[in-house]
């Protein structure tokens, strides 16, 4: 498993380089000369069946390593569903399995957002759940009787290898077949693709990537073209985008801007206009059926750059057409001024009216804060709060991009060595999603394939020339010796090369070099993958003293108990990264969920918990609360619990009630939960329930008894008594503790 | 200066009216056919402003069939207007047997008005189909 990746890359590379290098000679002369001295000489292939054979089989591999390196996950642990979005992808695909399409289209939830409930048909991305489904029935009527949970946890894998093959063609079209294959290869094992798509990571990214890649693909391809098919097949490739994720926002900008690039570096042309119309007025009529989108790519400013620019072509193309009609240079002058300040004025009358009119809505918050990172600190706590949409460290470039970092860089020279649409759009594609990257964690995905095809077309075009140079000098002794067989064009080349000494010596040294980086970058690639990327987060492993592991399997404990246990009516309360796994796993009902649609209730529960108890005690019974359920790490020292959550609590609830003051929790600046604690930190609801008798818990060896572990403190606040709730469960490792909300007292 | 931009826009006038008597009959019935269906799109957009546009979808449906077929017409022209010389088939894949007897492997020639036809009335099914489908 750790082995095979290894050579991929480097046989990629090596092998696409000679056989394409002499594709362009070997048409002209089918003679089998020395080049074709293969050992696949013996089957008797022609010099072109040969490398198609080379190349399929290259594919084929890069196809399998791309499924085989995202399994590390099934087998360390077993094949289950990770984090958290992804079981409401789950719980929503095994409901569209059992009740149907039209159920689902319709499902009104009750089991979420207590008192409001969720329209789940008309809130979500349905491609994620419809792809598994299919799969799921077409496996079924195959008679493959797999269970649905099996096809959720491949999906992703799948999705992925199937992106490989994308990259091929894709880099097939920007520069030539060995830049596809080196593509392919490099994407297959890239651990920013790999973070999103491990076996069990049933999430929007691991299809959407698929389909943003598709679509930039068919879109080039009918601009390159000039074809309605090929657009058709673009605005079907971006109808899945957009029915898949939310990141469909990037496409729709990205390719407006590339049109206006074009059209304002002076390459318009008709391929362009025919492309661009076709996508761009099928696409927004496809996305318009996905409920969740509707009416936005008219409505919402996010798509106005859409729609100014295929205005924008429309003048454009007539312009251009006035002009191709009018042979006076003069009168054409005239007539641009005319219909250029009338075309600016309608289209700045025409936005300030929808502007003005709130007929077009402004941007949301998210998209303020990817143009301005700090946006979000100041303004959207919920949304700042996500350890995803933080900023992101120069490290973690290194750990997913490793020696794409440094490609990327050469590739782009090589691209505008040699400028044309297709490679003007991976440019552009490239240099944008990077500066996405900068400012959200989770969209490195986003940047992941443009940085693999711009670093392949670096890779490839070096080894080509590289490998140009090693081969004319073999063929001199030989040119010498069979009285002339290599073409005079070869010999010219030996004459150029041979003024240069050492030339030879340093290409093999240079082609040594580029094959011990690259198969350093697949080392590192499974590695990380290995590492880093393939824990479920919902069961937590950590090395015992003795080097042994030890899995902590709390969470699925906790629901399990829910499930058993708890009323089947009852609601559970809980901070809200936790609704998704708390309705799909313990199939109760909760206040608040992953789904931030509402920052009001999400704020009750940040006040309830950082409230005193008596107070959260009215909260929750103005919310029918029967459980509530804390995560806590003091017992483990796991560090993304609660408490160290809890700031994110005040600030979303004070957001809203006022009543809460960050200050208050706070010494001095300064987050503390020992005896120098705030004392409303010390009494609220939360720090109340995370710590419940842990002051009669010895954690550690040679520590006194409550002693937190995740914080490396002593807590201050031992002896808690709790009034209106009472312990109703913690798991054996105390890391997810639920508590029972008392009835009221008789009034008498 | 208003009579000579008055008198500029008249040559203009005439100078395109004489330069479009030379277009082709086949590329002039198209054009009455996309300004028709952008007629027709001004006309919806008219009635929507003084009617309102209650059902969004259905008023939404109607104009993007006009512009969507106004823009696919457009595309039509462009591809089967002979002086556009951008758009070329590749031979490699159709006619693979006589590139092997001789003829280069980049050999291209110009698209069809056949191909260029079917494109369009594939592009313009789904266009309905989906406003089928959306106009509620």
């Amino acid at each position: 498993m750790v082995g095979k990746p290894q050579p991929e890359p480097v046989n990629g590379s090596a092998k696409s380089g000679p056989s394409q290098s002499h594709l362009a000679p070997s048409s002209s002369t089918l003679k089998p000369d020395l080049l074709s001295n293969f050992s696949l000489k013996s089957l008797k292939l022609k010099t072109k069946q040969q490398e198609l054979l080379i190349r399929i089989a290259i594919l084929c591999l890069v196809y399998i390593l791309a499924f085989i390196t995202r399994l590390f996950s099934v087998l360390r642990y077993e094949s289950m569903i990770h984090e958290f979005d992804p079981y409401f992808n789950y719980r929503t695909t095994l409901f569209l399995t059992q009740k149907g399409f039209y159920e689902f289209w319709n499902w009104f939830d009750s089991e979420s957002w207590y008192p409001l409930g969720r329209i789940i048909g008309g809130t979500l991305y349905p491609g994620l759940m419809v792809t598994a489904a299919l799969i799921y029935w077409s496996l079924r009527f195959l008679r493959f009787a797999v269970h649905i949970r099996e096809v959720c946890v491949l999906t992703a894998p799948f999705f992925a290898s199937n992106t490989t093959l994308v990259a091929y063609f894709f880099g097939k079209e920007i520069w030539d077949s060995g830049a596809g294959l080196v593509a392919a290869a490099l994407i297959a094992i890239c651990p920013g693709y790999i973070s999103r798509s491990v076996a069990g990571s049933y999430d929007n990214e691991g299809v959407a990537i698929f389909a943003l890649l598709l679509t930039f693909y068919l879109f080039v391809k009918a601009v390159n073209t000039g074809s309605l098919a090929w657009a058709l097949a673009s605005a079907f490739g971006y109808f899945y985008m957009v029915s898949a994720w939310g990141g469909y926002v990037f496409i729709i900008n990205l390719i407006p801007l590339y049109v206006l690039v074009l059209l304002v570096t002076g390459r318009y042309s008709m391929r362009l206009y025919v492309a661009y119309n076709c996508m761009y007025v099928l696409g927004m009529l496809l996305a318009m059926q996905i409920r969740f989108v509707g009416f936005q790519h008219v409505q919402s400013g996010e798509h106005m750059a859409a729609m100014g620019v295929f205005f924008l072509i429309q003048v454009f193309y007539f312009l251009d057409w006035v002009k191709h009609l009018l042979s006076d240079a003069k009168l054409f002058q005239a007539f641009l001024r005319i219909t250029v300040t009338s075309a600016i004025g309608v289209g700045g009358i025409a936005l300030g009216l929808g502007m003005a009119s709130g007929y077009i809505s402004p941007w949301t918050g998210r998209f303020y804060s990817l143009l301005d990172p700090t946006y979000a600190k100041d303004h959207i706590p919920i949304i700042a709060s996500v350890s995803e949409h933080q900023p992101t460290a120069w490290s973690s470039f290194m750990f997913d991009f490793h020696i794409l970092l440094f490609l990327f860089p050469a590739g782009l020279y090589f691209c505008f060595k040699r400028l044309s649409d297709a490679t003007i759009f991976i440019v552009m594609y490239g240099l944008t999603s990077m500066y996405f990257a900068g400012v959200m964690v989770r969209l490195i995905l986003v940047a992941t394939p443009a940085v693999c095809l711009i670093s392949a077309i670096a890779v490839s075009a070096t080894i080509k020339n590289l490998t140009q140079v090693v081969r004319s000098n073999n063929k001199v002794p030989q040119a010498g010796s069979s009285k002339g067989t290599g073409s005079s064009k070869g010999s010219s080349k030996v004459s150029i090369d041979q003024s240069q000494p050492f030339q030879r010596n340093g290409a093999i040294a240079l082609l040594l070099g580029a094959f011990y980086l690259l198969s350093k970058y697949a080392t590192h690639c499974t590695w990380v993958t290995s590492e880093a990327y393939s824990s479920p987060s919902i069961v937590l492993a950590a090395r015992g003293a003795h080097g042994n592991r030890v899995i902590f399997d709390d969470y699925r404990e906790a629901y399990f108990w829910l499930r058993q246990n708890t009323p089947p009516d009852a609601k559970v309360m809980s901070w809200w990264d936790y609704g998704y796994q708390i309705t799909a796993m313990g199939n109760r009902t909760v206040i608040v969920d992953n789904n931030t649609w509402n920052n009001t209730h999400i704020a009750t529960v940040g006040h309830a918990m950082s409230s005193y108890e008596d107070e959260a005690y009215d909260i929750m019974r103005s919310l029918d609360v029967d459980y509530v359920l804390v995560v806590f790490g003091g017992v483990t020292g796991y560090s993304s619990d609660d408490i160290n959550k809890f700031l994110w609590m005040v600030r979303i609830g004070g957001g809203v009630f006022p009543v809460i003051k960050e200050p208050d929790y706070l010494v001095n600046g300064e987050y503390r939960v020992d005896k120098g604690a705030a004392p409303k930190m010390l009494n609220c609801l939360m720090y109340k329930l995370s710590y419940y008798r842990f002051g009669e818990l010895t954690t550690e060896y040679g520590k006194p008894p409550g002693y937190d572990r995740a914080r490396g403190v002593e807590i201050g606040n031992k002896d808690i008594k709790l009034e209106y709730l009472e312990e109703a469960f913690t798991t054996s490792n105390w890391i997810v503790r639920i508590y029972k909300v008392k009835p009221p007292k008789n009034r008498w | 200066m208003a009579r000579s931009t008055g008198k500029d826009a008249q040559a203009l006038f005439h100078s395109l009216r004489s330069a479009y008597a030379a277009t082709p009959t086949n590329l002039k019935i198209i054009d009455l056919y996309v300004v028709f269906a952008v007629s027709t799109a001004f006309i919806q957009v008219a009635y929507m402003a003084f009617v309102g546009s209650f059902p969004f979808n259905s008023f939404l449906s109607g104009v993007l069939s006009c512009i969507g077929t106004a823009v696919l017409a457009v595309c039509l022209r462009i591809q089967v207007n002979k002086e556009n010389k951008e758009f070329k088939l590749k031979l490699e894949s159709i006619y693979r047997h006589k590139v092997l007897s001789g003829i280069s492997a980049d050999a291209e020639r110009d698209l069809p008005a056949e191909r260029a036809f079917a494109d369009f009335v594939l592009c313009n099914l789904v266009l309905h189909l989906v406003i089928i489908n959306f106009l509620g």
